[in-house]
């Protein structure tokens, strides 16, 4: 396989990648501007913006500690939020499951939403790519957007001050996952299970640590599943 | 907040090691061996069962209206999954929902 092709798929990644810095930027600041105000000092806000990488479950946890919860319930929490990562883990391992141990090890790192969605439209998309080109698109999804997750969460911990809500930038996140999600209704079954996991999502909202999302997908999956086995 | 700094730094500890080792759990330890056709089936569904739970909330309780439902927000993420779905395009998807939530948000006052 010629280098050229596996650089290409690099920057395919770095360019899908790109309309998501409106969503991390903002999400990023907000969440250095939330822990700062909540007492962290910068280096235990860039502690956990380094070391966690997941910005919904270090948003959990940091309600918690403003709370003064038990440590076991603010583990507990922000970990249960972050068990949808262990479908994306298992969602990827067939395209991705060939390289070496220490591969894998690094992007189990940088699998978040984006580059898994990103990742997943492009190999389905494209199904004769080697192992080498989608890790390479994978890595290139990362590239812009990890080290503007951190950058940024140091910027909003060294601002301190508030973003005014009336900006909207709080919706940039759902826009962006509704934006990744839509082109992927591609079928009977996907739209099935899409509909599925929002009508449940709502009805067990009232579940606590998230565990009612995490019910609403696995079942939202058998769904799709069984739409498709019976479609076929 | 009251804990000491020692515990905190124990918590974030914990879960960046947690958090990656949800990531690295499937891909960590199946690796190469070929997984069962219906375990497959299954996963071809995570995005799509996921991501439409996770903001359906925050579509119908926006936290910035006090977890009233919106208008502007409502609209916004309709108009972002009609481009998505019939263009296939996330970026004009993207584009299309924030000028939609801009632009209703301008014309409410």
């Amino acid at each position: 396989m010629s280098p050229s092709t596996t650089k290409s798929a690099l920057w395919r990644g770095v360019y899908s990648s790109l309309p998501f810095i409106i969503v991390v930027v903002p999400f990023a600041m907000l969440f250095g501007v939330a822990a700062t105000e909540a007492g962290l000092p910068i280096e235990q806000v860039m502690g956990f913006t380094v070391l966690v990488v997941a910005g919904a479950s270090q948003f959990t946890a940091l309600q918690f500690m403003i709370e003064n919860a038990p440590v076991l319930v603010i583990l507990a929490s922000a970990l249960a939020v972050n068990l949808r990562m262990a479908m994306y883990s298992a969602a990827i391992t067939p395209y991705l499951g060939d390289q070496p141990l220490w591969k894998r090890a690094l992007l189990s790192y940088v699998l978040v939403d984006q580059t898994y969605n990103l990742a997943i439209l492009e190999f389905e998309e494209n199904p004769n790519q080697t192992t080498a080109q989608r890790t390479a698109f994978f890595v290139g999804c990362s590239l812009p957007l990890i080290p503007l997750w951190i950058g940024f969460t140091w910027v909003g911990a060294a601002l301190g001050g508030q973003i005014p809500p009336e900006y909207g930038l709080d919706f940039a996140l759902p826009i962006a996952f509704l934006a990744m999600v839509a082109p992927a209704l591609r079928t009977v079954a996907h739209i099935a299970a899409a509909v599925t996991s929002v009508v449940l999502a709502l009805a067990l909202g009232f579940i606590p640590l998230n565990l009612g999302l995490l019910a609403a997908a696995i079942i939202a999956m058998m769904v799709g599943a069984e739409v498709e086995r019976r479609m076929a | 907040m009251t804990y000491s700094d020692t515990t905190i730094w124990w918590i974030i500890a914990i879960l960046g090691v947690g958090t990656f080792l949800i990531r690295f759990s499937f891909i960590g330890l199946i690796g190469s061996r070929p997984m069962p056709p219906w375990v497959l089936r299954h996963l071809r569904y995570t995005s799509v069962a996921i991501l439409p739970g996770l903001v359906a909330p925050l579509v119908a309780f926006p936290a910035a209206t006090g977890g009233s439902p919106d208008p502007a927000r409502l609209l916004a993420a309709a108009v972002t999954v009609g481009i998505g779905y019939w263009t296939k395009g996330v970026v004009r998807a993207m584009l299309g929902g924030a000028i939609t939530l801009f632009a209703v948000q301008y014309m409410l006052g």
